[in-house]
């Protein structure tokens, strides 16, 4: 994959969406394509955080450590992105990411996140957006489970 | 030592110094003969008096005049000679004065060899007395001594006692001797003449020395003030930090200022008082000839004396003002030296040097230790005044472990330097078993006794030497030499007893491996990889060792080994979890993640020539470039790479970090080269100006397609690529053979690091955790081949650095340790030495420590009490007195102290 088709790929992702492709670009060319294979892991529970990795292609389990061993509470699919909670509030890792089948992520470091949320305004909305989601269905989840018990 | 460095320098030259004496005479002897020739030549041979009266003259006939009180007659016949005539005679007395001149001539280089030997002989000795000195030093006088100013004593401030230690006897009586045979020979002429003579030279001799005596004051002032600075430079060196820190420098210059105006008039008075006194010296000199012209000429002209005796009178005089002012140069030199030589020797007797007979080795074996250690009331004290330990009376066997808790200024500390002498006990003693403990030889201390205190000093040797330093008490065996250096290795050796040194061979086997319980080479390896275990140093010597080079021509086992590992690891590459993390090294394909340098080159650069940086800069590269149709190839591409740069990095501010990162144009440079792109509007490579083409070439240089992804280099392209590859190692003319070691599927590459050769490829762009799991898979098959040790062989050969700052403080400890266990020692002395590490890292080294001791003493001194935890046998120091014994459980019943100390952590 080189660097004009990766650009191709990151216009489709949505908090990329409203980025120039210029911008994307650069993007592309300073940001890590990492490849993982099954099994491995992005980053693990605990761990400190120092970037944010946007999912290419395949798919990870998104895993809780509990008293009874690890739980996936999500799946992860391409375009999605992960690792941005231990980023913008410097807190250890909440989670374990790991491949589901062999994944390819562009890692985002901590410098480049926040230097394109200054200049993609438009960026940190999807990014809003998207945490939103993901606290709704939170939110649901703990009604459920609050329900059945 | 003598502080008379007179009878200092005949105790240890006095055979030299008496055959130089007796040459000097033998000198004399044909410096008269040389003196009376010329008389002779000039009344004789030109001026004929001697064959007015008869024809023909005796020459070579060797009389020597003897005063007439002996009443023998006028002279002594030795050789009755030729009779010749007037012309004859002249040739014959000129080739005489001809000859006269070579003997002495060679007279005088002999006894110079002889004083220059024997003055460097001397030199010797005491630059050893005095570094011997140094060794024995009570370790408080190094509270004291900077290091510099020893340093300079023992280099800079004996060295003119060299020049002078030659010349101390010889120098007076060969001057005086040529003084006294120039005297005599004016008295022989005319008494009265030489009177005059003597007259003015006893005037020259009673005021010169007076007139030097404030340069010798100067001179001592000199020595000093050159020594502080020296000290001060090396303050400065040391405290560089501090100093940057505190922004002080210009304290710092103005105080070195100060010292060198101080040092500048000092010199500068010397100069002034030197000269004033050789004016006068001058003058002295100038005023004899003034008496021989004067009064010689009224006798010639009055008839007393003949013209030659005149001319010989002169010729004489001639050779006499040198002499004198060099008879006066010397005692001006020997009472500088003799001062010198006071300041210096007067630095090294400190109060309570170690006895010589405490660092010499016993012969035989070195002995055990036995029985138990006991402290009967021990008192040390801070230079007599504050008491550090309070009649400590303690005892523990040599097999068992004891552990020392106590608050800061409890005494432990002290207690645990008694064992490396680093504290004298000012009452008490100290035992082991039946021995005085302050009578054990160095030596043996060293040997069956280690101590680790806080900091640790590394030599700036390798990990290796360092490690085991603490073996090296004594030659285990001697060195082999080859025939040829034998001899010379016996010269120089004899020449070291000559000079009162030692002839001990550095070159020798040192390590004493029985005491590291080794037998072989290899059994020594695993006790250090052992050791290195211990302290959690292993996998960092390891890594090193991985890091490291080996060269395969000395080692050819051990590259043939790691070929092996080559072979081994390509093998398990081929398993699909490892197959997408290396992409190895094909002669016959190009590497995606290697730079277009670097696939160019296909090989390690050794040396200047063809590093991968410069290679498109490199004449050499470029003509291969030129021949194989490359250049408009990688011109067009770097004009895709400047049109991609351009169109990235162009709104970036230029002091942005990723123009660093991953720029392949500076941020400087982008303007011009955006500028260049506007006028060329797309019109291609041969529209660009002559001047701007290299540039282009040599920016695809650095280019890597799996990490900058822009699609730049085809199928096509390779194979262009992988022809310039093959062209550029046929084409390679002889004398840049050696500037480059080709990637060699076959081939241990020297100029590689071990690692690079075991990997013979590259990792992969973009695979998560590439590194670690193929480090992971290197570390299994060098398991797998048993090579483990050897890469940490490799490893030890890192040089650590002066003052081993080359590693980590908290390694540099590490490898204290390590030394310390390695030797085994009878009784290990563990004096807060864990205090850097956090404490689980602590709680870990501990454990190991006391796993490697199993069986042998331990005194351990804890830098916290808790870490005295898994320790049956417990001390509690308080205030520098023993307060409590026993057990954990028994102490806690008791309370007091230790309690707190439990509960304070």
């Amino acid at each position: 994959m080189n660097l004009n088709q990766e650009v191709e790929l990151l216009k489709g992702v949505p908090i990329f969406s409203k980025v120039e492709p210029a911008k994307l670009k650069l993007l592309a060319f300073t940001s890590e394509r990492l490849s993982f294979g099954e099994g491995q892991e992005l980053f693990h529970q605990g761990d400190q955080g120092d970037a944010m990795y946007v999912i290419l292609s395949g798919a990870a389990d998104v895993l809780i450590d509990t008293p009874g061993g690890p739980i996936a509470v999500a799946e992860l699919k391409r375009n999605g992105f992960v690792g941005e909670i231990a980023i913008l509030c410097d807190v250890p890792r909440t989670a374990t990411i790991k491949a589901k089948e062999p994944l390819t992520t562009l890692k985002i470091s901590k410098d480049m996140f926040y230097r394109l949320v200054a200049e993609f305004p438009q960026m940190a909305i999807e990014i809003m957006r998207e945490l939103a989601h993901r606290l709704e269905d939170t939110n649901q989840k703990l009604r459920a489970a609050t329900k059945a018990a | 030592m003598q502080r008379n460095l007179f009878s200092y320098i005949w105790r240890h030259s006095r055979p030299e110094q008496l055959v130089i004496l007796y040459l000097v005479v033998f000198a004399q002897v044909a410096y008269f003969i040389s003196l009376s020739l010329p008389k002779a030549i000039v009344n004789n041979g030109i001026e004929g008096k001697a064959f007015r009266s008869q024809p023909t003259v005796t020459v070579l006939s060797i009389e020597i005049p003897l005063p007439a009180f002996l009443d023998l007659g006028a002279a002594w016949t030795v050789f009755e000679g030729f009779a010749v005539a007037q012309w004859p005679y002249l040739v014959v007395m000129s080739f005489l004065f001809l000859l006269s001149v070579v003997v002495n001539g060679q007279f005088k280089k002999t006894i110079n060899t002889q004083k220059g030997r024997m003055g460097e002989r001397m030199l010797r000795r005491l630059r050893y007395e005095l570094y011997e000195r140094i060794l024995r030093f009570p370790p408080q006088h190094f509270r004291k001594v900077k290091q510099a100013e020893l340093a300079t004593m023992v280099n800079n401030e004996v060295e003119p006692l060299g020049g002078f230690i030659g010349d101390a006897f010889v120098q007076p009586m060969f001057l005086g001797g040529q003084a006294a045979t120039a005297i005599l020979f004016i008295m022989l002429q005319s008494w009265m003449l030489g009177i005059v003579v003597i007259a003015l030279l006893a005037v020259q001799m009673a005021i010169i020395p007076r007139l030097r005596k404030p340069v010798l004051a100067l001179g001592k002032q000199r020595q000093l003030t050159a020594r502080q600075f020296a000290g001060r430079i090396a303050e400065t060196a040391d405290g560089i930090a501090e100093i940057r820190a505190h922004g002080t420098v210009n304290y710092e210059r103005a105080d070195v200022s100060d010292r060198l105006g101080r040092i500048f008039r000092i010199r500068f008075e010397l100069f002034e008082k030197k000269f004033v006194a050789k004016f006068w010296n001058n003058f002295l000199s100038q005023a004899t000839p003034f008496a021989i012209y004067l009064l010689g000429g009224y006798f010639a002209i009055s008839g007393q004396m003949d013209v030659g005796s005149v001319v010989g009178v002169l010729l004489a005089y001639k050779d006499l003002p040198s002499p004198v002012k060099e008879l006066i140069d010397w005692d001006q030199q020997r009472q500088d030296v003799q001062i010198k030589y006071e300041q210096v020797i007067d630095q090294f007797q400190p109060e309570g040097m170690v006895a010589p007979e405490l660092q010499t080795l016993p012969p035989g074996p070195i002995p055990m230790l036995a029985g138990a250690v006991a402290l009967s009331g021990v008192s040390v004290s801070d230079d007599g005044q504050i008491k550090l330990l309070d009649q400590v009376a303690l005892s523990f066997p040599l097999g068992g472990t004891l552990a020392v808790i106590g608050g800061a200024g409890s005494g432990k500390e002290v207690l645990g330097q008694l064992f490396a002498r680093q504290q004298r006990p000012d009452s008490g003693t100290i035992r082991i078993g039946d021995t005085d403990f302050a009578t054990l030889p160095e030596p043996v201390l060293g040997a069956r006794v280690s101590y680790i205190g806080q900091d640790t000093y590394l030599f700036p040797l390798s990990v290796r030497d360092n490690l085991l330093y603490g073996l090296k008490h004594r030659p285990v065996a001697d060195a082999v030499y080859a025939e040829d250096r034998r001899a010379e290795r016996e010269l120089f050796r004899r020449e070291s007893q000559r000079a009162g040194n030692p002839d001990l061979d550095p070159a020798a086997d040192w390590v004493d491996a029985d005491l590291a319980g080794a037998a072989t080479s290899d059994e020594l390896l695993q006790r250090m990889a052992e050791a290195l275990r211990s302290v959690e140093l292993e996998d960092e010597i390891y890594q090193f060792g991985l890091r490291g080079t080996i060269d395969p021509a000395r080692d050819p086992a051990l590259a043939e080994a790691l070929l092996a590992a080559r072979r081994a690891l390509h093998e398990r590459l081929r398993e699909p979890a490892f197959a997408p993390l290396i992409e190895g090294f094909e002669a016959a394909r190009y590497n995606r993640n290697l730079s277009v340098a670097e696939n160019l080159l296909f090989g390690t650069p050794v040396g200047k020539a063809f590093e991968i940086d410069n290679l498109a800069g490199n004449a050499y590269a470029q003509s291969i470039l030129k021949s194989t149709g490359l250049e408009d190839e990688l011109g067009r591409m770097g004009l895709s790479i400047a049109e991609t740069m351009v169109e990235l990095f162009s709104g970036l501010a230029s002091d942005n970090p990723l123009f660093e990162q991953y720029s392949f144009i500076s941020a400087d440079e982008l303007p011009n080269v955006r500028l260049l792109l506007q006028r060329l509007g797309g019109k291609g490579l041969d529209a660009v100006p002559a001047a701007d083409r290299p540039r282009l070439i040599s920016l695809p240089f650095r280019y890597v397609e799996a990490r900058h992804r822009l699609g730049l280099i085809d199928d096509a392209m390779e194979d262009r690529l992988l022809a310039a590859r093959r062209a550029f190692a046929e084409g390679l003319p002889a004398e840049l053979r050696a500037s480059v070691e080709f990637y060699d599927r076959e081939r241990y590459n020297g100029a590689a690091t071990l690692q690079d050769n075991i990997l013979f490829g590259r990792l992969v762009y973009g695979q998560a955790q590439a590194e670690a799991r193929i480090g992971a898979l290197i570390g299994e098959v060098l398991d797998t081949l048993g090579l483990r040790n050897a890469a940490i062989a490799v490893g030890l050969e890192f040089n650590v650095g002066v003052g081993g700052k080359r590693l980590p403080a908290g390694q540099r400890q590490k490898l204290g340790i390590a030394r310390a266990l390695i030797k085994r020692p009878q009784l290990l002395v563990v004096n807060e030495a864990l205090a850097t590490f956090d404490s689980r890292t602590q709680d870990r080294l501990r454990d190991n420590i006391l796993a490697a001791c199993a069986e042998r003493g331990v005194l351990w001194i804890a830098n916290r009490a808790e870490q005295a935890r898994p320790f049956a046998d417990v001390a509690v120091m308080d205030k520098g007195r023993l307060v409590g014994r026993g057990t954990h459980d028994e102490l806690a019943a008791r309370g007091g102290p230790y309690a707190d100390l439990m509960s304070g952590g």
